[in-house]
């Protein structure tokens, strides 16, 4: 820089008096990013923490042992499903508690110990029919309201009218406490059942099955027609008026809202085709039609980056139009559809609203065990157990978002890993 | 790296040939759709029904009461549901779109009642409400407080302008939508009783209903009623929230939330699970199932579901469903009911 010789200020001069402003607005600028990452990782924890709250308690479940004598004479006959199981929990209940004679008092006593019992009584009978003759300790699942007064969600102190357990109830739990005849258990059934409408016995394996099968149908379909049209808009199409309007189209089609596949699915899956209501191959077909726009843009953003060379070396040693296309730029694509394929996975395990015209959105107890069964989904049942009346279905909403999440995470984690690891960079 | 794709793709292929039968040919679970209000208990006897017997669970779908009838109504065959739960009765244009469809034979089944209550979180006072007052707080259109026989714009923005007994408070009230059964009850429970309190709407329903029932079943809409979608649980979360408001909403939800909120005495009865069963509550109303005799014998479980739902251990006195919270029919009406349901009654008409 040389001085100025009519006495005006050198550039550096004016240079230097606005720095300090100009370093002050890029800390503002940053200052700007790094609150705005805060304030949205604040959110995620609020969200993250909440859920854990409310729900790490449903991993445990409250178990009673009783005692259960199997008479030799009543399990004479031969049919053993046709006993009273409910019975053999009343009486086991009566000699721990002898003094119990009133029946507005029994059935109190009774409701201590989930409804469940009996049917789980019956599957141990069938399993080992070696009990029968003698008395065995066994372990039973506590009613949701015992358990939820274990948990401390239902405030011992509270007024007896406010508590859906009562002072006699209270009692008891703690004389079967002092016993040791109560305890926490990990929730084992909350993993290996279906829905129920008693919060001790339900599970989420059913909607996790029902997921399962209907990203299954989802990932068949939407794979080789998202591959398939990617691969030929980008390598094969002319470049004119009509795959312009298909590329708007396919645009426009990733953005529609969810709900409208579903009547979509009502309308052309369901009414035109007759097929079966409720059932994940339905579903798998309008999580489909949802998911293959994303696989596509997903797709033709990873085929437009494998750069022009490789297709022209490919061409120049005189490989056809095919094979440049299948021998090399589609394994360098691979990465990038694979990591767009199993985003819009995530995003169509995550979705409810579709689901709910074609009936999937229902109250089903039964494991489903193929593509027509009727059957639900993980979002599904954390929406219907976020409308059940009972309190101790919150836990359990919590516990399955969480499980929701624990396979989102899974996945995108999969995602990462696959473009980490095959990724190549020009 | 090949090779490693070619897993990815082989994967999915594996799958794809996995059987794929045809459902629609037959099933073998009973199909059941309907009313939000019903599903709670409908549920609870499908689990018992699925458990206790060798039939499978059947599938129940919560689409209100309309929706479910709409189903219902659409035809016979396997891909029409089974059973319909209503919160109310089946109207009559609902029975004749069903007779049009070739569903002819329909078997009505009472199953018992529903409190509606309107409750307030358990940090506020008890609140003790008439039916008049109800429908002076939520209707859009109320008789001139200066007592000409016309109606004007809703003029009461607290609780204090209705009743100088009740607090100065704004009024703030969360209901269901229009298309909630419990609204649609509502309506007709309170809201019509009330207006019917004033002399001159009630010369006015005897000459024109219509016209009465303009005024009775529109809800103000200047925000003092917030619709707070069909979701009861999150209604009970907003009153915990906000002292301060109300909730209409079903008596199961109070039951089950007795810790967090309390129920208003209407017209001097408290939502106590007595007293609805008594009918001394004013806000209850019955509730129904619908079964299409036409499938009965060809899916498996129909007859015997309706049995074990008719049973003394599901809607009696002490039966399972009235843990859940309904009211169960008196003695009488439940015999009554139960053994018109045993010769599968079909309905010839409804009014």
């Amino acid at each position: 820089m040389t001085p100025n010789a009519n006495g005006s200020p050198r550039t550096i001069d004016i240079v230097n008096r606005s720095l300090a402003r100009r370093y002050l607005s890029e800390r503002r600028f940053r200052m700007c990013g790094l609150a705005a990452i805060t304030a949205s990782l604040l959110f995620l924890c609020v969200l993250l923490f909440t859920i854990g709250k409310n729900g790490y308690t449903a991993f445990q479940q409250t178990v009673i042992r009783l005692d259960v004598h199997f008479d030799e004479e009543q399990f004479s006959s031969q049919d053993l499903n046709a006993l009273d199981y409910q019975d053999l929990i009343r009486s086991s209940l009566q000699r721990l508690f002898p003094e119990v004679e009133d029946r507005s008092e029994q059935r109190m006593l009774r409701a201590l110990v989930s409804s469940g019992a009996a049917f789980q009584l019956q599957e141990s009978v069938a399993q080992d029919p070696s009990f029968i003759g003698k008395t065995i300790p066994l372990w039973f699942p506590a009613s949701d309201e015992v358990d939820m007064v274990m948990k401390g969600h239902f405030k011992r102190t509270a007024p007896e009218e406010e508590r859906p357990i009562n002072d006699l109830q209270l009692q008891w739990i703690d004389r079967l406490a002092a016993e040791n005849r109560i305890a926490f258990r990990f929730n084992k059934g909350f993993f290996t059942s279906g829905d129920s409408r008693e919060p001790e016995l339900a599970g989420i394996w059913g909607a996790t099955t029902g997921s399962f099968f209907t990203l299954l149908v989802t990932l068949v379909l939407s794979f080789p027609i998202g591959v398939a049209s990617a691969v030929y808009l980008e390598e094969f199409a002319p470049r004119n008026r009509l795959t312009d309007l298909i590329e708007v189209n396919i645009n426009n089609l990733a953005a529609v809202p969810s709900i409208v596949f579903g009547l979509l699915g009502l309308s052309v899956f369901l009414n035109f085709f007759q097929m079966p209501r409720s059932a994940p191959v339905v579903g798998g077909l309008v999580l489909t039609l949802m998911t293959f726009p994303t696989i596509i843009i997903a797709g033709r953003a990873a085929l437009k980056s494998v750069p022009p060379s490789i297709r022209e070396a490919a061409l120049g040693v005189g490989a056809s139009k095919m094979q440049t296309v299948v021998h090399h730029v589609l394994p360098l694509a691979f990465p990038g559809i694979l990591t767009g394929t199993i985003i819009g996975m995530a995003r169509a395990l995550g979705e409810t609203a579709p689901l709910l015209m074609i009936g999937m959105v229902a109250f089903i107890v039964d494991i489903p065990r193929g593509f027509t069964d009727p059957s639900t989904a993980l979002p599904v049942q954390i929406y219907l157990w976020a409308d059940s009346p009972e309190r101790a279905f919150v836990e359990k909403t919590s516990a399955a978002i969480m499980v929701l999440l624990a396979f989102m995470i899974l996945m995108n984690s999969a995602a990462i890993y696959l473009r980490k690891r095959f990724e190549r960079r020009w | 790296m090949m090779k490693k794709m070619v897993w990815f793709l082989a994967i999915p292929l594996i799958f794809a040939g996995a059987p794929a039968a045809d459902a629609q040919s037959a099933r073998d679970y009973i199909s059941i759709v309907g009313s939000s209000t019903v599903y709670p208990f409908a549920t609870v006897v499908a689990e018992q029904f699925g458990k206790g017997t060798k039939f499978k669970t059947p599938k129940i779908e919560s689409t209100g009461t309309g929706g479910g009838m709409k189903l219902f109504c659409g035809g016979v065959g396997v891909g029409h549901p089974d059973i319909t739960n209503a919160s109310r009765r089946m109207k009559k244009s609902e029975f004749e779109s069903c007779q049009a469809n070739g569903v002819k034979d329909i078997v009505e089944v009472k199953i018992g009642y529903d409190g509606i209550v309107f409750a307030n979180s358990k940090k506020a006072k008890p609140f003790q409400v008439t039916r008049k007052e109800l429908f002076l707080a939520l209707a859009k259109e109320v008789p001139d407080p200066g007592g000409a026989a016309k109606t004007v714009p809703n003029p009461y923005k607290t609780w204090k302008s209705i009743n100088s007994l009740f607090p100065d408070t704004k009024i703030e009230v969360l209901g269901p939508p229009p298309t909630s059964g419990t609204r649609d009850a509502f309506l007709e429970l309170a809201m019509e009783e009330g207006a019917a309190k004033f002399e001159w709407l009630k010369k006015l329903k005897k000459e024109d209903e219509k016209g009465f029932k303009k005024i009775a079943h529109t809800i103000r809409e200047d925000g003092a009623y917030v619709e707070a979608g069909e979701n009861d649980v999150l209604i009970v979360q907003k009153l915990v929230a906000n002292p301060n408001a109300f909730g209409i909403f079903g008596f199961s939800f109070l039951d089950q939330n007795s810790d967090k909120v309390q129920g208003a005495a209407v017209d001097g009865a408290d939502p106590k699970f007595d007293l609805i069963l008594s009918g001394k509550y004013p806000l209850s109303r019955p509730l129904f199932f619908y079964v299409k005799k036409a499938h009965v014998g060809v899916i498996p479980g129909i007859k015997e579901y309706v049995t074990e739902f008719t049973s003394e251990k599901a809607w009696g006195r002490n039966g399972y469903l009235a843990e859940k919270g309904l009211i169960p029919m008196p003695d009488d009406e439940r015999k009554k009911v139960g053994q018109s349901v045993k010769d599968m009654a079909v309905l010839t008409t409804i009014d």
